[in-house]
C-alpha cells in the first residue's frame, strides 16, 4: 500500500492564545507546537494499513515553516518512511491556496490512500483534505471513525448529528480521520533514533494571495463575572429562580 | 447578487438548521434562493449544487456547518475554485464585501475575514443564526436538486442514535460531565436531568472521561471535540481545563456544579453551585421536571 499522510504543525491544545502586535495573528512566543491531534490518527492508520499489507510506503507531507521538520520527524519516529516539507513562511489564510500546493505535490504519484486529519485545531478550516481530493479528482470521505478496506472497495463510518453514517467508497481515495479510528502509538526511542536517518526533503513553496483577508484576530468576548449561587442542594431553588427570571433560559 | 442557501434534510424532512442557513443567508442583504439535495451521494450533490451556483450567478453560497454541510461545502467550493469560510458565527456586508467572523483555536480567538471569493462559500455554525420566532413556516421553500449520478461515495445507511438522544452540537441545553462523576454508570444522573428538559437537552462530556472510555467521542466538548453554543450549558464535575472552556465559552448561560470552589470552571460560569453533584443534580432534575409538568 502506498499511502500519503498530510500533517500540520499546530499550537498545543493547552496553549493560552495571545494576539500578536499585528492584531491579526497569534503571538507564537513561548507556544509549544505539536502535530495536529487529528493527524495522529491519520499517521497511525497509514502505518497499520501498511503493516497489514506487508509492503508499501508511508510518506508524510507537511505544509509549514522550517520548524515543521520537527513535526515530520515525529511521524517518522512512529514508523513513516519519508517526509516532505512544503516550506512556506506563513501558512496561507485561504485553505484553497494550501490545498493547491499540497495537491500539486501529491499529483503524479498513484497513492492508494491519501490521509488527512479531519481538521486542524488552530484554524478550524476543516476542508483541506476535501479540497485536495477535488483537485486530484479522487473520492473523499471525511471524519472517518471506522474503516474497512477490501481491495479497491472501502467502507467507512463517520459521525453525523444524531447517528453514524455508513459510507461505501472506492480506492484510491482521500480520507480525513476522526478520533475513535485508532489509538495512535507513541514513538519509541529506537524509532526516534531511526527517524534521524530517514529522508526528509524540504521544498520551498509559494502560496497565492488567496481570497481570504484577515481583518482582525480578537480575543473572544469576555464573559461577565458570574456568581456562586450557594452551596449544596439548598442552592438549587435559587439557581432555578435565577435561570428563569434573570437569565430567562428556562 | 442573489445568495444560494443550501438546506439540509434527513428522511425527507428539513432539519432545524436549514432555517438558520436561510436566516444567515438573508444577512447578506440580497434575495435568497434555497435548494436541497437528497441524494445519498455527496459527490452527486456537490456537482448539482456547484452547477446551480455557476448557472445562477450567485454572489454567495451558504451551508450549515454540520457534519454533512461541512463536507458538502468543501466539495462545492473546490469545484468553484475557492475555499470555504467555515463555521461562521457572524456575517455582514461591509462596503460591498462579505465579512465573516469565525472562532479559531476552538474559540480562544475570533478571526474576522473579508471573503473575496467569487462566489463566497460560507458555512454557518448551528444554533447561532436562530430565525425570528414564527418565521420558519414561510421562510424556506427549497427547490429539490436532481442528481445525475450519486458518484463514487455513497451513504449506504445511517445508524441512528437511540431515539430521544440529541447531538451536543445541536442541543439547546447541554449537561456535561467530567471526572467528578467518578464512574461511567453515574452519568445516568445527568441523563435524567437531560430528560427532564423534554427532548431539548443532550449529555456532553469532558476530554478526560472520553479518553478514559466512559463516554463516546461524539459527546466530547472542547478543542479536540465539539465547540458548542447552547442557550444553557451545565458543567457537572468538570474542573475546566483551557481546552474544555474553549469549546463551551460561547454558550449563552453557563452553570457550574463542582465540589471545588476554586475550580477554573467557576471563572466562566454565570451561576455556580458548590457541593456534591450527587445531591445537587437530582434536586435540579426534580425542579426542572416541576417546571415542565
Amino acid at each position: 500500500m502506498k499511502i500519503a499522510v498530510c500533517i500540520k504543525r499546530v499550537p498545543d491544545s493547552e496553549t493560552r492564545v495571545k494576539i500578536a502586535a499585528d492584531g491579526k495573528t497569534i503571538d507564537e512566543a513561548g507556544v509549544k507546537f505539536v502535530m495536529n491531534p487529528y493527524d495522529e490518527f491519520a499517521v497511525e492508520e497509514a502505518l497499520r494499513r501498511k503493516e497489514k499489507a506487508g509492503a508499501g510506503e508511508v510518506a508524510v507531507f507537511c505544509l509549514g515553516p522550517a520548524a515543521a521538520q520537527e513535526t515530520i520527524r515525529t511521524a517518522l519516529a512512529t514508523g513513516a518512511d519519508r517526509g516532505v516539507l512544503l516550506r512556506v513562511d506563513k501558512i496561507p489564510t485561504d485553505p484553497f491556496e494550501a490545498a493547491k500546493l499540497i495537491a500539486a505535490e501529491l499529483k503524479g504519484t498513484t497513492w492508494d490512500l491519501i490521509l488527512f486529519g479531519r481538521m486542524a485545531i488552530d484554524d478550524y478550516n476543516t476542508q483541506v483534505g476535501t479540497l485536495v481530493a477535488e483537485l486530484l479528482g479522487l473520492p473523499c470521505v471525511t471524519a472517518v471513525s471506522h474503516l474497512d478496506i477490501d481491495g479497491t472497495k472501502g467502507v467507512a463510518e463517520r459521525e453525523i448529528e444524531g447517528g453514524i453514517e455508513v459510507v461505501d467508497f472506492s480506492l484510491p481515495a482521500v480520507l480525513t480521520t476522526d478520533k475513535g479510528l485508532n489509538e495512535p502509538r507513541y514513538p519509541a526511542l529506537k524509532g526516534i533514533m531511526a527517524a534521524k536517518k530517514k529522508p526528509l526533503e524540504v521544498k520551498p513553496a509559494q502560496p497565492g494571495a488567496g481570497a481570504f483577508e484577515v481583518v482582525a484576530l480578537t480575543p473572544p468576548p469576555e464573559r461577565k463575572e458570574g456568581k456562586i449561587v450557594g452551596e449544596g442542594p439548598e442552592a438549587v431553588g435559587e439557581l432555578v429562580r435565577l435561570l428563569r427570571e434573570e437569565a430567562k433560559v428556562l | 447578487m442573489t445568495t444560494l442557501a443550501v438546506l439540509e434534510q434527513r428522511d425527507g424532512t428539513l432539519r432545524k438548521v436549514s432555517y438558520e442557513v436561510v436566516t444567515a443567508a438573508a444577512r447578506l442583504g440580497s434575495a435568497v434562493d434555497a435548494v436541497v439535495c437528497s441524494s445519498a451521494g455527496p459527490e452527486g450533490c456537490a456537482s448539482a449544487i456547484a452547477e446551480r451556483a455557476k448557472s445562477g450567478g450567485y454572489g454567495a453560497v451558504v451551508f450549515a456547518a454540520t457534519a454533512a454541510g461541512k463536507d458538502l461545502a468543501a466539495r462545492v467550493a473546490a469545484k468553484l475554485g475557492v475555499g470555504v469560510a467555515m463555521d461562521v458565527t457572524e456575517l455582514s456586508v461591509e462596503g460591498g464585501t462579505i465579512v465573516a467572523t469565525r472562532p479559531v483555536y476552538a474559540g480562544k480567538a475570533m478571526q474576522k475575514v473579508r471573503v473575496l471569493g467569487k462566489p463566497a462559500v460560507i458555512s454557518v455554525r448551528p444554533s447561532v443564526f436562530t430565525p425570528p420566532p414564527g418565521a420558519q413556516a414561510s421562510q424556506a421553500k427549497p427547490e429539490s436538486l436532481s442528481v445525475a449520478s450519486p458518484g463514487r461515495v455513497v451513504v449506504r445507511e445511517i445508524k441512528a442514535a437511540p431515539a430521544g438522544t440529541l447531538d451536543v452540537a445541536e442541543a439547546q441545553v447541554i449537561i456535561s460531565g467530567g471526572r467528578g462523576l467518578k464512574e461511567p454508570a453515574n452519568f445516568k444522573v445527568l441523563e435524567e436531568l437531560a430528560r427532564a428538559f423534554g427532548g431539548r437537552a443532550a449529555v456532553g462530556a469532558s476530554r478526560a472521561v472520553v479518553d478514559a472510555g466512559w463516554r463516546a467521542h461524539a459527546d466530547q466538548v472542547g478543542q479536540t471535540g465539539k465547540t458548542v453554543s447552547p442557550s444553557l450549558y451545565i458543567a457537572v464535575g468538570i474542573s475546566g481545563a483551557i481546552q474544555h472552556l474553549a469549546g463551551m465559552r460561547t454558550s449563552k448561560v453557563i452553570v457550574a456544579i463542582n465540589k471545588d470552589k476554586d475550580a477554573p470552571i467557576f471563572k466562566v460560569a454565570d451561576y455556580g453551585v458548590v457541593g456534591d453533584l450527587f445531591e445537587i443534580v437530582p434536586r435540579l432534575t426534580e425542579e426542572i421536571r416541576k417546571l415542565h409538568a
